[in-house]
């Protein structure tokens, strides 16, 4: 059968990549994202603490670099009302990321596909987003699958 | 700094140490304030319940950051991260505990690099697990003196 909102058209916008957008980390953000979400790892808030490891100084947590807002390609499915739901990510990490980095961030649409579940047909999402410091070096890639249904 | 787990000490089959945590609807707005991310459904009663939730839930990137924390801890300040993958399958609610787990499914070398794999997931206080996954683990060797990243 058909998909009924994945059409030909919608598949196009696969490939589609975002305008890079360049964000500036302030070590006041880590300490604050550290805190949020309740990890008190030295790593992510002493500096005194973090010069003594071999990353000599503070680095951020995994998930941090979510709140750094990159901005995901506008994706047009004609779904007159739905909800969105967050499927979860995948992540690769490859270089830390430290207070005053610049990280150059590009999203991608990597993925769309329509299944039919419970709730009727459900269309999933997968992003791409990739974060590249100031030198030149990818720092983190993450895939995530958001739910439209 | 916490003491550092060497490869050598991880056998494949073995529990990680596991996390517990106890969000409350302060932390949710925390995080929503750190992370940017605003969907009121994890910090609004009413607009929660008017989308058919039971009440204000947490945000599945926030679960993400608990098991990223577990592995953080687990990896210790001279190991790396490498790999993170998480699925949302159930919704939590704060004022409830939850806690992180994984157990060591493979530990091997590749390209220099000493690696553990591990499955993880996150229950509530029920014991259903409402987050599941996957990590990979890059731990410094007793053998091998250069640093693992």
């Amino acid at each position: 059968m058909a998909d009924k909102y994945v059409t030909d058209e919608v598949r196009k916008q696969i490939g589609t990549r975002s305008e890079p957008r360049v964000v500036e980390v302030e070590r006041g953000a880590i300490r604050r994202f550290a805190e949020a979400i309740g990890d008190a790892n030295p790593l992510f808030s002493d500096e005194a603490a973090a010069r003594t490891t071999r990353f000599g100084g503070m680095i951020a947590p995994p998930t941090f670099c979510r709140s750094l807002g990159g901005a995901i390609p506008e994706i047009r499915i004609d779904m007159p009302e739905f909800r969105g739901l967050d499927g979860g990510s995948e992540w690769e990490y490859l270089e830390p990321i430290r207070p005053g980095d610049r990280i150059t961030m590009v999203s991608r649409i990597a993925d769309i596909q329509e299944r039919s579940g419970r709730l009727g047909p459900m269309v999933f999402i997968t992003v791409e987003h990739s974060y590249t410091n100031h030198f030149g070096k990818l720092c983190a890639l993450q895939r995530s699958t958001v739910i439209r249904y | 700094m916490a003491k550092q787990t060497y490869w050598e000490d991880v056998e494949e089959g073995s529990e990680l140490p596991k996390l517990e945590k106890n969000p409350t609807t302060q932390q949710l707005v925390k995080y929503a304030g750190a992370s940017g991310d605003f969907y009121q459904i994890h910090y609004d009663k009413d607009f929660a319940l008017t989308n058919n939730l039971p009440s204000v839930i947490l945000h599945g990137a926030l679960k993400n950051a608990f098991l990223a924390q577990m592995m953080t801890d687990f990896a210790g300040p001279e190991g790396w991260l490498r790999k993170l993958a998480v699925r949302y399958r159930g919704m939590d609610q704060p004022g409830s505990k939850v806690a992180c787990k994984g157990t060591v499914v493979k530990k091997y070398t590749e390209g220099g690099n000493h690696l553990v794999d591990c499955e993880i997931w996150l229950e509530n206080a029920k014991g259903e697990k409402t987050t599941d996954g996957s990590a990979t683990v890059i731990l410094p060797s007793r053998a091998a003196a250069t640093p693992v990243r």
